[in-house]
């Protein structure tokens, strides 16, 4: 057992998520076959959890880059506002493509005053994150009511288009129409095989661009982080930015880089928010606390672009789940999923002698199945806090073991030592 | 007097900054930011303008405080806002259902109010003191648990009680009406005998009196006690106040805890004012409460000056939706940019102060010393 | 011979001190040249000035010849000069091989880094110095005399020629010293020029080719290394001869004030960090910790006072179990702390004097009680030890951090002592403060044993630790491994059985 553990650990990260997803299919599926309801798996849900992770990817990634640089940026949530604002008023101005870089010049805006507060004054950067997190709305509705008489909301916004992946999902080459393997897949209706073919065509068919330009950007903030100069020096602003200063980098100019992209990366999120992918205008309250929900993500991606990843699409699928979900059968499936989960957790932790957190997991197991047992649909409201909990459950059980920037948090000052 | 000039001359910079910006803001977009200003004082001048400044300033102060009990300690109680608005509903329907005689009742109300809010608080220190949970996130979760959670699951069984035929509407959802000897008096009476007349309907809260009994105890209790001591110290210094003694698992709970309680208070000014909490509750105090606290830089005198700052800005935006002058979100920008400035001028004054304290300590010696 | 380095009438002034004073310096090419000086002489601020940290006031500077300024490191590294710092400057949680290229990374199109070019220039220079580690390894992993090697190395890759390394002895003993000077002198003949910051006199006459002493900022002399004793230099560093502490008659009791029975405590993985501790100090008894920083004396200490577990084993004070005690309940009981880092552990830097006094006390009199502080009570007290241990300050209402290292440190004692503890916990004592004021606190701490005050003194400083202990105590790897007569036992022989080199028969009682 441990030897084939071993092996498995040694696998390239990517395979091995690669191999959990499909182990969670499995589950879904199974959940499905007990619970008598074939929503969980449904290409619809697959695409709902790929747009709803959207702006939380985005906000992760912007968090990703502040915090390898030792900044906190609780104003992602406002930067992300900015974005929803200046994405909604760049497109009705300019066009999509136009405003979506006019979102991301908003956002990037809203870092820059983070960057400015927290980096050349040394005001504690959670205080310039809730500053900020005042400001943004605030000044948001102003302009929205200034340029659209309302305070609160826009016209409609047109969007950039989407794609259909070719072979895979039907999707056409130059006028040609290719073959949609998965959807003939789907058609066999063989359990499980045919559940992840229709689960994986959700999130190739109909994608919009916004999605794809977001996922590539998980790669893409890995090999800049970990593969360049740039990516190297930032790093070492948030590890031990007095070696890098004897070492002759530029700290100050890292740490403003950083929370700038960070600024841009969550107003992104907001442009994609503002879209018709999601609301298809600027609307005051749709951010949503994803801002927050992106922080949480870098938590519990490790700081890491495929980690946060994760951590968005499982946001994601909770979310787009409950929306999909009329009759409430749906939410009720996935009780049972979250009661197997949380025995799942339960086992782990008693493996890893971590007893205390192994009987409460448990308790909570037991509790979320008595609960499917006795009934027979959810309540709206809980529904709605649905991914709250989960990102409280997901910090409560996972948040050891982490590897946080050495130098988080901390204010920098050129020539201490 | 050098200090006191010093002291003054952040928010007096921030102020200024303020004025500078929205004034822009105000004239890219045609309005006049003078016949605005103007307005708003104008307005401000009226007695009755000013009860309800009083009567904003108050859930404001005591926000504030709430707030900064766990800025002390370097602990972001971002949740306020949630733990204000469940203690509110909470109490509120809790004093509807008893019937006690007044002092009692009140008591009540008072007593399940800091209750509930103590104990959402208290549960994101828990969550932060055995699991390592960021207090940060964790009350901004919980945050959108009470409110979303929390509260739509009340509202949705008040629309469940609904008769037949009855509408949705502001005026018949709610808590059980508290009988009035549930309601803290207000003390327009006593008010009036320095002012003179108040209109009717226009009652000065009670929970004033309340909140500068508050704004006391927290000066006591952060300078008087060892108590106030331990939570300054850990908020300086972590490790140097566990090694000085003091607990630190403990501290963290206990100040939420406390922070909480007070936050329960926040709400009471509006069900006092109409006897039950409404899903239409005034929302938003918390996160005003932390502006407050930082604008006032955590000092029980300083919050009370930027707690009626704010509250004057509240109250103006319904003149200006009145006059046309400007469009009323004017003043929340206000709001946000009083509040960054003032942070960062804070800052810099502080760097000023220490250096100065350094040079100044450095020369004093240099001539004592007779090496 | 050639100058490689010239500085003239190097000065800066910082608010209220003036660091470097008209500071003259020439060191020739190819010779390895010490900086002598006591703690505040100024040597780090002249360092940090000729590596670009740090812009002087006035003055000049010459590199091999040529007049130069620096505006940053990257300057002083193109002209080939490298500086490895007494305090490291790594990041554990990045590769060793990260660590070095950093600012200096071989890059190819589009920003990306050679890795491939890198690791071989790397393991080719790391393996010639005689660092023997995967350089994809982090460095949190690594031991400090690999850690220091790293340093060093860090400065080679750069293709440096003048190197500068900022008291590099102080973590070492006495046999890693030795190997630190066999690279030196390998360094020196290849080539390279050193100057090396160090106030041990033995080490440097051992070493140095010349020798500049500095005191109070100014250039007191320069002089070759010929002829000149560590009595000589040592009168040109102080302006006096340099007090050693000395032990005058035993004032041990034989009434235990701690017994420690069998103690051990774990780590978040559940590994023994120290184990089968058994300790007794008697009322009038120091007992002296000796190890190589990193062996379990922190988390002895931490044990004691209370901020860390102890997983089995006992703690008693004056007969009281104390082992499950709160950190309140022991300093209640009369356990008194000097901290290993005052600045993280011992006071809070933006308070006043008088608030930072009642730390550690706050509960006790005269700073207050269980529920109100009084500060009346703690002002005086504050005074009292403003006045017994010669804390300078123009009143007792500054902050914390407007005092320098060494008032700072007596401030510490001072609210430790005057508690009349039955146990002080002393941690490093005189680490990073001057000569006065060092010998100021060895005198009280030996009044205060006089006294009958239990003492349990933790300390890197191997004279101090002779000096002052009445017994001494080895650890390693986080266990007793000697128990020595400070009479009888020379650094040499402590430096051997704190790295393990020898070992005793018997076990530490």
């Amino acid at each position: 057992m441990n030897a084939t553990m071993q092996r498995f650990n040694s696998l390239p990260t990517a395979v091995k998520w690669m191999v959990y997803a499909l182990l969670g299919m499995l589950l879904l599926t199974i959940v499905q076959s007990i619970g008598g309801t074939d929503k969980l798996t449904s290409a619809p849900i697959s695409r709902e959890m790929l747009r709803w992770a959207l702006p939380v990817l985005l906000a992760g990634l912007g968090g990703l880059f502040a915090e390898r640089s030792g900044v906190v940026n609780i104003g992602l949530e406002g930067m992300m506002i900015l974005g929803m604002w200046f994405g909604a008023w760049g497109a009705l101005e300019f066009g999509p493509w136009i405003g979506m870089f006019i979102g991301i010049a908003g956002g990037g805006l809203g870092g820059l005053l983070h960057a400015v507060a927290t980096v050349t004054f040394g005001v504690d950067q959670i205080i310039s994150g809730v500053a900020i997190n005042i400001l943004a709305p605030a000044g948001t509705r102003y302009l929205s009511q200034e340029v659209w008489g309302s305070p609160t909301q826009s016209p409609r916004i047109q969007g950039i288009g989407d794609w259909d992946v070719p072979f895979l999902a039907g999707g056409s080459i130059f006028g040609w129409e290719s073959p949609d393997i998965l959807l003939t897949v789907a058609n066999w209706e063989w359990w499980y095989v045919s559940d992840v073919a229709d689960f994986s065509r959700g999130l190739l068919r109909g994608t919009s661009l916004l999605a794809l330009i977001a996922v590539a950007l998980v790669p893409f903030c890995a090999w800049l982080l970990w593969r360049t100069r740039f990516g190297l020096r930032l790093r070492i602003a948030g590890e031990q930015p007095h070696a890098g200063e004897s070492q002759g980098v530029n700290i100050y100019a890292y740490k403003y880089a950083a929370v700038i992209i960070s600024g841009a990366l969550a107003g992104l999120g907001g442009v994609v928010i503002s879209s018709p992918e999601l609301s298809g205008q600027f609307l005051e309250g749709n951010s949503g606390g994803r801002g927050f929900i992106g922080l949480a993500a870098v938590i519990f991606g490790n700081w890491r672009p495929l980690g946060i990843l994760l951590g968005a699409l499982l946001y994601g699928y909770v979310f787009g789940l409950d929306l999909k979900d009329l009759d409430g059968s749906a939410s009720h499936a996935l009780l049972l999923v979250n009661a197997i989960a949380l025995a799942g957790v339960s086992g782990w932790a008693i493996t890893r002698r971590r007893i205390a957190d192994g009987v409460l997991a448990g308790t909570m197991a037991i509790a979320a199945l008595v609960w499917w047992i006795v009934s027979e649909s959810l309540p709206g409201w809980w529904s709605n806090i649905l991914p709250y909990v989960v990102v409280l459950l997901v910090l409560v059980f996972f948040a050891q073991r982490l590897r946080v920037p050495a130098a988080i948090g901390q204010a920098y000052r050129r020539g201490d030592s | 007097m050098r200090k006191v000039l010093m002291t003054l001359a952040a928010p007096v910079g921030a102020l200024i900054l303020t004025l500078a910006i929205s004034s822009l803001a105000l004239w890219v977009f045609g309005s006049n930011p003078f016949a605005a200003y103007g307005d708003m004082v104008g307005h401000a001048a009226k007695l009755e303008t000013q009860v309800d400044i009083w009567n904003r300033a108050t859930p404001l102060y005591l926000s504030a405080i709430a707030a900064s009990i766990g800025f002390r300690m370097n602990l972001f109680n971002i949740g306020v806002e949630g733990q204000y608005l469940i203690a509110a509903l909470v109490a509120a329907q809790v004093g509807g259902l008893v019937s006690l005689p007044q002092v009692l009742h009140i008591a009540v109300v008072f007593l399940v109010a800091m209750a509930v809010g103590g104990a959402w608080a208290g549960l994101a220190g828990l969550l932060n003191v055995t699991r390592g949970v960021n207090v940060v996130i964790s009350t901004i979760m919980l945050n959108f648990i009470a409110v979303s959670g929390f509260m739509a699951w009340w509202v949705q069984a008040w629309q469940a009680d609904l008769r037949e035929g009855e509408t949705l509407s502001s005026t018949n959802l709610g808590t059980t009406p508290i009988e009035d000897s549930g309601v803290l008096p207000d003390i327009t009476g006593w008010v009036e005998v320095f002012t003179g007349d108040i209109r009717e309907n226009n009652p000065v809260s009670g929970m004033l009196v309340v909140a500068l009994l508050v704004g006391i105890g927290y000066y006591v209790l952060l300078n008087r006690t060892t108590f106030g001591f331990d939570l300054r110290s850990s908020g300086m210094n972590p490790f140097a106040a566990r090694a000085g003694g003091v607990p630190p698992k403990r501290m963290i709970i206990m100040a939420m805890i406390l922070s909480g309680a007070i936050a329960g208070l926040i709400g009471l000014v509006e069900v006092f004012e109409i006897s039950k909490f409404r899903p239409n509750q005034i929302q938003g105090l918390g996160f005003g409460g932390i502006a407050v606290a930082l604008l006032g830089r955590n000092s029980p005198v300083g919050m009370a000056f930027a707690a009626l700052l704010f509250a004057f800005l509240d109250i103006s935006s319904g003149i200006l939706q009145q006059t046309g002058t400007a469009s009323q979100e004017i003043v929340k920008i206000m709001q946000g940019i009083v509040l960054l400035a003032a942070v960062v001028a804070y800052e810099v004054a502080r760097r000023f102060r220490e250096r100065d304290e350094a040079r100044e300590t450095a020369e004093a010696l240099a001539e004592g010393v007779a090496k | 011979m050639a100058t490689a380095i010239e500085l003239e009438g190097i000065t800066k002034r910082f608010p209220g001190v003036i660091a470097n004073d008209n500071v003259n310096l020439t060191v020739e090419k190819g010779e390895i040249h010490a900086i002598c000086g006591e703690n505040g002489a100024g040597k780090s601020t002249l360092m940090k000035i000729l590596y670009g940290m740090q812009a002087a006031d006035e003055g000049t500077m010459k590199v091999h010849g040529e007049l130069v300024e620096f505006a940053s490191p990257i300057d002083a590294i193109e002209r080939g000069i490298g500086m490895v710092h007494q305090h490291f400057m790594l990041a554990d949680n990045l590769t060793v091989l990260e660590n070095v290229i950093l600012g200096a990374e071989p890059i190819m199109s589009g920003g990306r880094i050679d890795f491939s070019s890198a690791t071989e220039r790397l393991t080719t220079v790391a393996n010639e110095y005689g660092l023997n580690v995967d350089v994809n390894e982090l460095v949190e992993t690594l031991e400090v005399g690999q850690r220091q090697r790293v340093e060093i190395i860090k400065v080679l890759y750069r293709g440096a020629d003048i190197l500068i390394l900022d008291e590099p002895t102080a973590v070492l003993v006495p046999q890693e010293v030795e190997a630190l000077f066999e690279n030196m002198r390998e360094l020196k003949a290849a080539g390279a020029t050193i100057l090396f910051i160090d106030h041990k006199l033995d080490e440097v006459l051992e070493i140095s080719d010349s020798i500049t002493v500095l005191r109070r900022g100014k250039t007191i002399a320069t002089m070759p290394n010929e002829g000149v004793t560590a009595h000589d230099l040592a009168e040109l560093m102080v302006g006096s001869e340099l007090p050693t502490p000395e032990t005058s008659k035993s004032t041990v009791t034989d009434q235990v004030a701690l017994e420690i029975h069998d103690l051990a405590v774990l780590d978040q993985d559940r590994r023994p960090v120290i184990e089968n501790i058994n300790l007794k100090i008697h009322k009038g008894e120091i007992v002296g910790i000796a190890g190589v920083e990193g062996n379990g004396q922190g988390e002895l200490v931490d044990a004691i006072i209370g901020t860390a577990k102890a997983a089995v084993g006992t703690i008693n004070l004056l007969g009281q179990d104390i082992t499950d005690a709160s950190v309140r309940h022991r300093r209640e009981s009369g356990v008194g702390y000097v901290p290993e880092d005052r600045h993280h552990e011992g006071l809070l830097l933006g308070s006043p004097l008088w608030e930072n006094a009642a730390l550690g006390h706050q509960t006790q009199a005269p700073y207050g009680t269980r529920w109100f502080i009084n500060r009346a009570g703690a002002r005086q007290q504050t005074e009292l030890i403003r006045e017994q241990f010669d804390v300078r300050t123009p009143n007792i209402d500054v902050s914390a951090h407007a005092l320098s290292g060494g008032n700072q440190q007596k401030l510490i004692i001072g609210r430790e002592l005057t508690a009349n503890p039955t146990l002080l916990i002393a941690a490093h004592p005189t680490r990073g403060i001057d000569v006065g004021a060092q010998a100021a606190v060895w005198d009280q701490l030996r009044e205060a044993r006089a006294d009958g005050l239990a003492t349990l003194l933790v300390s890197a400083d191997l004279d101090e630790l002779i000096g002052l202990s009445d017994v001494l105590i080895v650890m390693l790897r986080g266990v007793f491994v000697a128990r020595l007569d400070p009479a009888d036992v020379t650094p040499r022989d402590l430096g051997a059985y704190m790295t393990g080199a020898a070992t005793q028969v018997q076990g530490a009682a």
